[in-house]
């Protein structure tokens, strides 16, 4: 499984990574976490709101950071 | 009944004396604090649940090939309800002016979305009363609408980066949460504002109980009063360093109002912490170049400044 979490570098965006590797972390499952940064990238997934969290080319919400119970229930 | 308890707690259970200055100072932070916290988490939690009806994305759809007044009008409304945070600029303005959003309809959404924000009404409401909250939202709906109307004229759009027109931009599927997900989505949001901003709420209204309290009335009349003319382009230039301190500067200006700050300098100054900011020119510089940048803050600022001149002469 491939997770990528959009963001331009603020703080919140910072947060969601961190919830994201966590979560993986605590469910076991093989999964590669990379942030994407660059603006082009993250406009080609139609996303206006960062953070955002891609799990294997498909936007799963975008504009919130979300709890690592929340991203655990999405893997 | 608030009123009732501060006065309790400050006059009769600390024995402080009414008409003194510390315990003037006192029972007003006491009462300003509960009734702002309590309108905060009250008020935010309502308009994050509109909020999560209202993404970006969906926001987008509805002015994409908009004509302009129509465009613009719905724009600034729009501003009002769409979640927008000044990281999240970029992204947002690459995907409106590439899904067709005219320019000067996309300025007027930049202009609203961070100036009538729910902090801002919500502190001002409190604070203030209903009567300047509506005269703050109504005239920063009319500053979006004209600066975007003006921008749009000036036919800028050579301005814009020009890596922007060639960005190609994905369609996200438009998720809307379902009920239980928005109340999920707004105490989310709540509780991650309020951390936020509660030490600013606090040392605002701290800082305007000690001038309240302290500070003779009428103190400011003679530089911030109607009759100074500089008063206006001084706050609104003081205003553009404060950005995101809403929650925290408009306890101050509350209580400088009462020593003698005018009213339309008061709104005129509110409206450049929020609309005016160095840290979204700076964001904003990805994707403008520098006489469109230049132009948008221009006009902004020359509009807020005529709000100020305007409600000094008739409030």
């Amino acid at each position: 499984m491939k997770i990528e979490v959009l963001g331009t570098g603020c703080a919140k965006c910072k947060t969601l990574y961190e919830h994201t590797v966590t979560a993986v972390a605590n469910s076991g499952k093989e999964a590669e976490v990379v942030k994407v940064e660059d603006i082009p990238s993250i406009m080609k997934y139609g996303v206006m709101s960062t953070p955002a969290l891609v799990i294997d080319g498909k936007v799963a919400f975008s504009g919130k950071v979300a709890s690592i119970i929340e991203i655990m229930a999405l893997l | 009944m608030l009123k009732q308890a501060a006065d309790y707690l400050t006059f009769d259970l600390l024995g402080l004396v009414p008409g003194s200055r510390g315990g003037e100072a006192l029972n007003f932070f006491l009462y300003d604090t509960v009734k702002i916290f309590f309108l905060l988490t009250s008020i935010i939690f309502v308009v994050a649940v509109i909020r999560s009806s209202f993404p970006p994305e969906k926001t987008k759809r509805m002015l994409a090939h908009k004509r302009e007044y129509v465009g613009n009008v719905l724009a600034a409304l729009l501003g009002i309800v769409t979640p927008f945070c000044s990281c999240s600029a970029v992204p947002l303005f690459i995907g409106f002016v590439e899904s067709g959003v005219p320019l000067g309809v996309t300025f007027s959404f930049l202009v609203s979305s961070p100036m009538v924000n729910e902090v801002a009404l919500i502190m001002l409401w409190g604070l203030f009363g209903w009567k300047i909250a509506a005269i703050y939202i109504g005239t920063g709906l009319v500053v979006a609408i004209v600066a975007g109307i003006i921008i749009g004229k000036l036919k800028m759009e050579r301005y814009v980066q020009d890596y922007v027109w060639q960005m190609q931009v994905g369609q996200a599927d438009l998720v809307i949460p379902d009920f239980r997900g928005k109340l999920d989505y707004a105490r989310e949001y709540t509780i991650g504002l309020l951390k936020k901003i509660w030490p600013y709420v606090i040392v605002g209204i701290g800082l305007g109980a000690f001038i309240h309290g302290y500070v003779p009335a009428d103190f400011l009349a003679r530089w911030a009063g109607r009759d100074n003319p500089f008063a206006v382009p001084v706050a609104v230039a003081l205003g553009v360093p404060l950005y995101s301190n809403a929650a925290g500067v408009i306890p101050i200006v509350h209580a400088l109002m009462e020593k003698g700050m005018a009213m339309g300098t008061v709104l005129a100054f509110m409206m450049a912490v929020t609309a005016l900011s160095l840290p979204e020119a700076v964001i904003l510089s990805n994707v403008l170049k520098r006489p469109l940048l230049a132009t948008f803050f221009g006009i902004v600022a020359v509009a807020i400044t005529i709000v100020g001149y305007l409600f000094n002469a008739i409030l």
